[in-house]
């Protein structure tokens, strides 16, 4: 039972970008492609559970022996860092196509505010292995979720007329707003 | 007279929050009222001024290919006693700021300032630009929370501006508000730019 909470507070109720605003800056810079979102937040889905997966032992079995929880920023940071390293060694090998769609934004995922952001909460909320690896899955699901809705509304809005002005991240803004607030109504479904 | 260029360039024309939109995630998350607007950018600006004083200190030490993750560490070492003092003399503050305060590691105005600006610039220019950027990410961060507050509680910086029963838009203080607040404040911002 704790599991499946754990997965639609991560997935739905708590979305991480529309409701704990974290991962902006990928969730509007890559959104405008459903194809491309998907990749991104398979990229995602990837390192968030292994950055949640390397944190666990790290800061169990190294950081509080030691008494030095205060080199968890650092420390944590430096380990997403290699991982996005690794992922995207194996993605240019492996789907140069992809690696070419994704362009800048994978080495950004080191600059992801929601890996790091997720890897200290899971510590905070003093999940277990496997609670923060679920919770760090799930999490990761959600996100890939905002952006693939992001994106497929962003396709259509192409097609649609809007105000100049409001052009580029304005726009894509107030339609993130709204999702937002449909994302609302799931607030509640779990106490 | 052309030192004053890179001071008042973080404030309107590359303002980092209306203008490059960069560090968006604490942008909309920490500014539900003025008060947290602020001293999030307080926090910000120290940081960013102190990283890139010290990355314009060591940008002959630093080698070319490691650069990122130095830049990182010299960051994350700011941040780190950032959260620590908050943590010790303004616990209210910090409570409320919460996971944003380790998040400002990742910030993309630190890190983008320190690779486009610093690690080519002389320490007094790249002090000058910190305090620029700083100030105008914290002036971005205030107006966006003094909006909400405005609408969502109807204060500002904690002093009310209508009476206690008076019906407010509790919308603009939760996640929704802040997505269209901000939209519609780059739209504002693009307006003036031309």
């Amino acid at each position: 039972m704790e599991f499946i909470k754990i997965i639609i507070l991560a997935l739905i109720v708590n979305n991480v970008v529309l409701a704990q605003f974290l991962g902006i800056c990928p969730f509007l810079g890559v959104s405008s492609k459903v194809s491309t979102s998907v990749g991104m937040g398979a990229a995602v889905v990837f390192v968030m559970t292994l950055a949640n997966l390397v944190t666990f032992f790290i800061s169990n079995y190294v950081l509080v022996p030691l008494g030095i929880e205060f080199m968890q920023t650092i420390s944590f940071i430096l380990i997403i860092a290699f991982l996005v390293q690794i992922v995207e060694i194996i993605l240019k090998k492996a789907a140069p196509s992809l690696y070419q769609a994704l362009g800048i934004y994978l080495p950004l995922i080191t600059t992801n505010c929601a890996v790091l952001g997720i890897a200290i909460l899971a510590i905070q909320k003093d999940y277990n292995l496997f609670e923060s690896v679920v919770y760090a899955a799930s999490t990761a699901v959600g996100f890939t979720l905002a952006m693939v809705l992001m994106a497929g509304i962003r396709e259509q809005m192409e097609m649609t007329g809007y105000p100049k002005g409001m052009k580029g991240f304005p726009i894509s803004l107030v339609t993130a707003g709204l999702l937002s607030l449909a994302f609302m109504g799931f607030s509640g479904l779990i106490k | 007279m052309s030192k004053l260029k890179y001071l008042t360039n973080g404030l309107l024309k590359e303002n980092p929050s209306f203008a490059l939109v960069l560090g968006t995630c604490p942008a909309l998350a920490v500014t539900t009222s003025a008060i947290n607007g602020a001293g999030m950018g307080a926090a910000t600006t120290f940081v960013l001024i102190c990283s890139n004083v010290l990355i314009a200190l060591l940008k002959n030490v630093i080698p070319d290919k490691v650069r990122i993750v130095a830049f990182i560490v010299v960051i994350a070492t700011f941040v780190t006693m950032v959260d620590l003092s908050m943590n010790a003399f303004v616990p209210d503050l910090y409570k409320s700021l919460g996971i944003f305060i380790p998040l400002i590691v990742v910030n993309c105005i630190i890190l983008g300032r320190a690779e486009a600006f610093a690690q080519k610039n002389s320490i007094m220019n790249s002090l000058l630009d910190g305090i620029g950027m700083g100030i105008g990410f914290t002036l971005a961060l205030t107006i966006m929370g003094s909006i909400r507050e405005i609408l969502g509680s109807g204060s500002v910086f904690d002093i009310r501006l209508l009476n206690e029963n008076a019906k407010t838009m509790l919308l603009f203080v939760l996640p929704p508000g802040a997505f269209l607040t901000y939209g519609y404040l780059i739209a504002i911002a693009n307006k003036l730019k031309k």
